[in-house]
């Protein structure tokens, strides 16, 4: 009998756990906050939030988009964006070595993740930073893929949804990736003009270049609970001001405090409440929340749609 | 060593005290060395000139933060007149890190927003070292919407060590006063020109900094994050910030190449505070091309090019 079994609780899928041929590394996780030691399947149930203190883990963008968008007629989009290493840019390592490194363990090709599909039974563009790819950091790829998406979302006239996880702008690629700020700013102020909804929800953390760029320019702004999101890093603040931050600085309720963000929503209820939102901005009756809405799937109208 | 002067610039600084002493001497007494210190004077420009021929991204990151480099507040009665300055946001402050005015350029009115950094010590607390707040930036998004109403056109000179990184900076929505000006910058319907004089330090830079022409001075600079900055993250040591200028290439030569910039505009020889009225008479000369050019445009034509600009950043 393997250490592992003996510290399972009795009756919890120790039958899951022997079928294996060995225990997956993984089966269980600490809890960050609250320390408590948690059994994945029943984390993951709860759409990575522990059961126990309530804390929002960070979870990547795929996984984002899976438990955020209806399971039927869902299409990723924009997979041709690609990033540049237009500077050739190298410090200690190459840009275009650490660039393929993150590719590698991440799977994604840069750090967003753009879809087409449903939520509630309401078509939407949807698109989901991934953190683990360069701290979700914005450079070219990701600031073409969102224009792309939402130049899509405006065609299709159909709302947008950023789920951000960005550390900021792109050291690497440098200005460029400065100017990506300008360029997501200014196709959201077209949307806003055409009468596109567009929320934004920040997850932990929003920094730099996201946070002042597309992150602050939904029609609603929503942050799960207790993410952070600022201008400068607590560290530079710090430094620039010397004496402590006080508790909570940078947090979901202190954006709200101070009238940055329109709510915080759970993850838990997250489906449901930006479907009630985006149903008021659409003018359409309250989405069915206890309806799992049957879809139809559009595939020849989205392949069209994805070469935009 | 001279303060007034750089590191690299050291040689120059001695030329210049044997010439000023050599002029000392001359006045004192009836000996004619005028012709001693014409050698040395063209000494002295034939060495800046082969000093400054070989700048690095460092050095040039150096000359746009030096402490005689003109600022704002040089420029503006130089290159305009009439300059009838305004204040505040309406809704907390005025903040002393951006300064707005209409103004007249060549005699077209125009509304005129620069960042300034403040010369005197006293001055530069006043001005919070050029870095501003939330307060500044809605102050410059409303001088820039009554632009917009009297059809002014609107000149922006960026020169900033970046938005104030504090705590009320952030609890008065630091991004979203920023993201606000890069979205309404955008559509803009007047014609909108920027340039960057010195120091143009990140989202605090951009902030007034989206528009139709984007211009820098020869030794000005313009980054994502400082090179100091981008050191420490990567080498964990702000030692190695003259490689990162390098790597992130910060000067205007290759945000001309990237398509980010569209022009450069020479300095004097040795840096704009060598000659700030020169420097001037250049910023004025490029202003009103500029302008001109961008006023005669039908309005429609002039936002769609913008529009069609600012979402190629990084595609060409």
């Amino acid at each position: 009998m393997s250490w592992i079994d003996k510290i399972l609780p009795s009756g919890v899928s120790k039958a899951e756990g022997q079928k294996r041929a060995s225990v997956p590394e993984g089966l269980w996780k600490k809890c960050l906050k609250c320390d408590a030691v948690l059994y994945r399947p029943d984390l993951e149930r709860n759409g990575d939030v522990c059961p126990k203190c309530d804390h929002h883990m960070r979870i990547g963008a795929r996984r984002r988009l899976d438990l955020f968008l209806d399971a039927e007629g869902r299409e990723e989009i924009l997979t041709e964006v690609e990033p540049v290493d237009r500077l050739k840019f190298k410090d200690k390592k190459r840009y275009r070595d650490r660039l393929s490194a993150a590719q590698k363990s991440t799977g994604e090709k840069d750090a967003l993740v753009a879809m087409r599909g449903n939520l509630l039974g309401m078509p939407l563009v949807c698109v989901a930073f991934e953190f683990n790819f360069h701290g979700g950091s914005m450079g070219n790829a990701v600031g073409e893929k969102f224009t792309r998406a939402a130049k899509l979302a405006m065609e299709l006239g159909v709302p947008m949804v950023c789920f951000s996880a960005s550390g900021g702008a792109r050291m690497q690629e440098a200005l460029i990736s400065l100017m990506q700020m300008a360029k997501t700013s200014a196709v959201l102020e077209r949307m806003k003009l055409m009468g596109v909804p567009f929320i934004s929800v920040m997850t932990d953390p929003v920094y730099g270049g996201v946070s002042a760029s597309l992150a602050m320019l939904g029609d609603i702004n929503i942050a799960e609970p207790d993410a952070r999101a600022g201008f400068a890093g607590p560290n530079i603040i710090e430094q620039t001001i010397r004496q402590k931050l006080p508790k909570g600085f940078q947090r979901s309720e202190f954006l709200l405090e101070h009238g940055a963000i329109d709510m915080i929503v759970p993850r838990g209820e997250m489906r449901e409440t930006i479907g009630r939102l985006l149903a008021k901005l659409g003018d359409l009756p309250a989405p069915d929340v206890e309806l799992v809405p049957e879809v139809e799937v559009e595939t020849e109208e989205a392949d069209d749609a994805g070469d935009e | 060593m001279n303060p007034n002067y750089l590191d690299f610039e050291q040689p120059i600084a001695e030329l210049e005290v044997k010439i000023e002493e050599l002029q000392l001497v001359s006045s004192d007494n009836e000996l004619n060395i005028s012709e001693e210190i014409q050698t040395l004077r063209h000494k002295s420009a034939k060495l800046t000139e082969k000093i400054f021929a070989n700048l690095s991204a460092w050095d040039i990151v150096k000359v746009a933060r030096h402490p005689l480099r003109p600022y704002s507040l040089d420029y503006i009665p130089r290159i305009f007149t009439e300059f009838d300055e305004l204040h505040g946001d309406r809704r907390f402050g005025d903040d002393k890190a951006i300064v707005g005015g209409v103004a007249r350029l060549d005699g077209r009115p125009v509304m005129v927003i620069g960042q300034e950094k403040g010369r005197a010590v006293k001055d530069k607390v006043y001005r919070n070292f050029g870095m501003p707040k939330p307060e500044g930036y809605r102050k410059a998004l409303r001088l820039m919407e009554l632009a917009e109403r009297y059809k002014m056109p609107v000149v922006t000179l960026i020169d900033t060590p970046g938005a104030y990184p504090g705590i009320d900076s952030e609890e008065r929505g630091i991004s979203e006063s920023i993201a606000q000006n890069l979205a309404v910058m955008s559509r803009l319907a007047t014609p909108l020109v920027c340039i960057v004089i010195g120091e143009g330090s990140s989202g605090g830079a951009l902030g007034i900094g989206v528009g139709d022409h984007l211009a820098m001075l020869q030794y000005s600079t313009y980054f994502v994050i400082s090179p100091e900055g981008c050191a420490n993250i990567i080498w964990k040591d702000s030692v190695h910030a003259p490689e990162a200028a390098e790597a992130m290439g910060v000067t205007s030569s290759v945000l001309e190449e990237l398509g980010i910039v569209d022009a450069t505009i020479p300095e004097p020889l040795g840096g704009a505070h060598r000659d700030v009225d020169l420097m001037a008479q250049r910023l004025r000369e490029h202003l009103v091309d500029q302008i001109d050019r961008l006023a005669r445009l039908p309005l429609e034509d002039l936002l769609s090019q913008r529009y069609e600009r600012i979402l190629s950043f990084g595609n060409n």
